[in-house]
């Protein structure tokens, strides 16, 4: 079974507010010097803001914010945030794996940007809806 | 330089707590554009079983990142920070966590290795309570690029 996909927008004040609220303040996540002077094409978002942007997708499909039981990923490609008003754009999709005896259903999930996928062994594991 | 594989195993000294914030979880939910009530208002959370606001799954990269330069800046293991990237990421949830939580978290280097010039460290860091609760457990895989 396909989830509805969900689609998250993405822009340079995004990567600003997660560095704040992560404490995350590496500056390939808002310097076009710096990220450009270790090879990438640009700032790009932080992995651990596209993995929190796809968990919001996986608690809306839940339908419960307190429903992940298990999430994982790799992080496979860059993420580039171009510095204008549109950003960029990553969307999420899932299927159902698996739905166990005991009431977890288990997803694999896949995050696309400009559609090529970024992330890799996207799992997620939730308590179904009480 | 490649890592150290004799350090496969090693278990670091638990951190110092972790004050989970009620406003923090607000301020990172809203970062993430995370609006469910559950994040922001204690009553909602409440509604759900649970002590206070809830946080987003994952929130607790927060602590366990602060957490992981034990080892990451450990001298003798010996990471160039420069060279880090980040590959993986896992967490596997007892419960989720809450506001007024006091976090500790346990670090283990669970596996080191070289391929094709570059190395591999996987980090596993426990969090739990204060009082011994067992909350998530994180795992991390980072990437040190060779120098080819």
């Amino acid at each position: 079974m396909e989830l509805p996909a969900q689609t998250f927008r993405v822009t340079r004040a995004d990567l600003v507010r997660y560095a704040g609220a992560s404490g995350d303040f590496n500056p390939i996540h808002w310097s076009d010097r710096v990220a450009t002077s270790v090879g990438l094409p640009g700032v790009i978002a932080h992995g651990m803001f596209t993995m929190a942007l796809v968990g919001r997708a996986v608690t809306e499909w839940a339908g419960s914010p307190d429903a992940v039981v298990e999430y994982g990923v790799r992080f496979t490609r860059p993420v580039v945030v171009p510095d204008d008003d549109q950003g960029t754009e990553i969307e999420v999709t899932a299927r159902v794996r698996e739905v166990t005896e005991d009431g977890l259903t288990r997803l694999e999930v896949t995050a696309t940007c400009l559609g090529e996928k970024v992330l890799s062994q996207a799992r997620a594991t939730i308590r179904s809806a009480r | 330089m490649p890592l150290d594989a004799s350090f496969v195993g090693r278990t670091y000294p638990p951190t110092a707590p972790y004050q989970v914030g009620r406003e923090k979880i607000r301020e990172f939910a809203t970062a993430i554009g995370a609006t469910d009530p559950a994040h922001h208002d204690p009553e909602a959370a409440q509604a759900l079983g649970h002590p206070d606001v809830v946080a987003p799954p994952t929130f607790p990269v927060i602590v366990t990142m602060a957490a992981s330069r034990q080892i990451i800046e450990d001298p003798a293991l010996g990471v160039d920070y420069s060279r880090l990237v980040h590959g993986d990421q896992r967490f596997a949830y007892t419960r989720p966590v809450f506001a007024g939580d006091e976090l500790v978290c346990t670090n283990t280097i669970e596996d080191v290795s070289t391929r094709g010039g570059h190395g591999f460290l996987t980090t596993r860091t426990d969090v739990s309570t204060v009082g011994g609760e067992p909350v998530v457990a994180v795992w991390a895989r980072y990437v040190i690029r060779g120098e080819a």
